[in-house]
């Protein structure tokens, strides 16, 4: 299979400013942060949820933890996909129980990735509330699961692909759009 | 490292037929699941609904009970198998109990056998996937590789160090897999123990071979000891145990001699005040009981590789 890019969707100022906003939504929809707690899902999510964790200390001036979720073992299609996803580690070194965790991932499509997130974390502990944040929903759900804060609402077809770059894994940051041939 | 990768072999017999990729591949993966059994819930459903069995012709308390608690919390079931020899001898062939086995759906079936080359026939019998647990003098991978796993997480690397192994290397299967393992990742490897318990030719593995206890330690960075069986010396092959302590034993002075930073480990059970005092066995520069944690790490890691191949 090869993908033909079709456009570029969000550039680095656009992703930063999506980003700072969501960091904005968050804090107004939590008034109180000592509670609150973020985690990124691997890979690009880590470093997504770093990112708006550093926003709110540039806001608040608090620090709020930050894990990662490695999903890998709780996926439904483990037998299915064609090559077999690397597991690494999740980290979170602090209680979840009572916490409001905010999750965040870079492209919300069937659901079935934060499905697995949801699982995984429910085996930590007992979270206040789970929130969702994503840099791109681009629709297509097969599971009833929806976003909290959204970066960018993409309406996409089915044969599409949404390629999310991060300085910290590719070098830049932006959001490809691009056809599957 | 790449985001994917494909393990495609059905069974995991030994070290001597993998690929220096294929080791590295499962030292990595185990570093992933060392974390799984430091939660709360330890257990993830990766390997929910497969069925993997224990199957044990020799006795094993230690290595039955990491292979049982890997595959647990990875949810699979598990079913514990121990055969007496006696109750082989009723009239089942191996190859109908193996058979008997697969008729029951067993994805893994993992093996330990008195007879060398016991795992590899049940492997080409069955269409379930096979774990080598150790067979006779020949191999046990598993400790093998978490051997060379927690020697990786202590020195950091394994290429260019310099690893001792001590005792009967003759009649240890841990011996062979960890000099299969630990060439192909670069290591020097030195075997040292009494004559009669190292056999002749090994050599041709790529070893050095050492009697002395104080020349083989002087410059090691690790040395892995293996214990001794009293049989052994009922049939002669050394005097007594207390000159096997004497020349071979690791004591505080042996100690003194060493390389600092000296890594001893021990696949266990020890025998206390023989190849090691116990002051050195419960001392700074062992690694006895991380060997133990890092074993379900390891063995989760082959269970999982092993159910998820392709092709």
């Amino acid at each position: 299979m090869s993908l033909k890019q079709k456009a570029k969707i969000m550039d680095g100022e656009a992703v930063k400013k999506a980003l700072i906003r969501i960091a904005h939504e968050v804090l107004e929809k939590n008034k109180d942060i000592d509670d609150l707690a973020i985690i990124g899902i691997r890979n690009r999510g880590e470093f997504l949820a770093k990112r708006v964790a550093d926003q709110i200390k540039k806001i608040e001036g608090a620090d709020v933890p930050v894990g990662i979720l490695d999903i890998t073992l709780y996926r439904d299609d483990l037998t299915q996909v064609g090559e077999q996803p690397v597991v690494k580690e999740t980290v979170i070194e602090f209680d979840i129980n009572q916490k409001k965790i905010i999750l965040v991932d870079d492209v919300l499509y069937t659901g079935r990735t934060i499905r697995c997130a949801l699982s995984e974390l429910i085996d930590f502990g007992r979270p206040k509330n789970i929130q969702l944040a994503v840099l791109i929903d681009r629709g297509h759900r097969e599971l009833p699961i929806r976003a909290d804060y959204v970066g960018k609402n993409v309406p996409t077809s089915l044969n599409e692909l949404i390629e999310v770059k991060l300085e910290e894994v590719d070098g830049s940051d932006e959001v490809l759009i691009c056809q599957r041939q | 490292m790449p985001e994917t990768i494909n393990w495609t072999r059905k069974d995991l017999l030994g070290l001597e037929e993998l690929s220096k990729e294929e080791i590295e591949l499962i030292l990595e993966t185990a570093d992933s699941f060392k974390e799984v059994s430091e939660r709360p819930v330890k257990k993830v459903p990766a390997l929910r609904g497969k069925t993997v069995v224990n199957l044990f012709f020799e006795s094993s308390t230690r290595t039955r009970t990491s292979f049982e608690l890997a595959a647990k919390r990875l949810s699979a079931d598990v079913v514990n198998i121990a055969i007496q020899t006696s109750s082989v001898s009723k009239g089942e062939t191996f190859k109908d109990t193996a058979k008997n086995i697969e008729a029951m759906k067993i994805d893994i079936i993992i093996m330990r056998h008195a007879a060398s080359g016991a795992p590899h026939m049940l492997a080409r019998s069955v269409k379930s996937s096979v774990i080598n647990a150790g067979d006779g003098s020949h191999e046990h991978p598993t400790q093998g590789l978490l051997d060379i796993f927690t020697i990786k997480q202590k020195k950091g690397k394994i290429e260019g160090l310099k690893v001792v192994i001590l005792g009967d290397i003759t009649h240890s299967r841990v011996a062979r897999s960890n000099i299969w393992g630990l060439k192909k990742l670069g290591a020097e490897v030195t075997v040292c123990g009494p004559r009669t318990l190292i056999p002749t030719g090994i050599e041709s593995m790529g070893v050095k071979t050492v009697y002395s206890i104080k020349e083989a330690l002087k410059d090691a960075d690790v040395v892995n000891v293996l214990r001794i069986q009293n049989e052994r010396q009922k049939r002669g092959l050394f005097p007594s145990i207390r000159e096997y302590v004497n020349r071979f034993g690791i004591d505080r002075d042996v100690l003194a001699g060493a390389k600092k930073g000296l890594v001893i480990m021990h696949p266990g059970p020890i025998n206390r005040g023989v190849e090691l005092t116990t002051e050195v066995a419960d001392g700074n520069n062992s690694v006895i009981l991380e060997q133990v944690t890092n074993g379900i790490a390891v063995r989760m890691a082959v269970l999982y590789l092993i159910a998820q191949r392709k092709g």
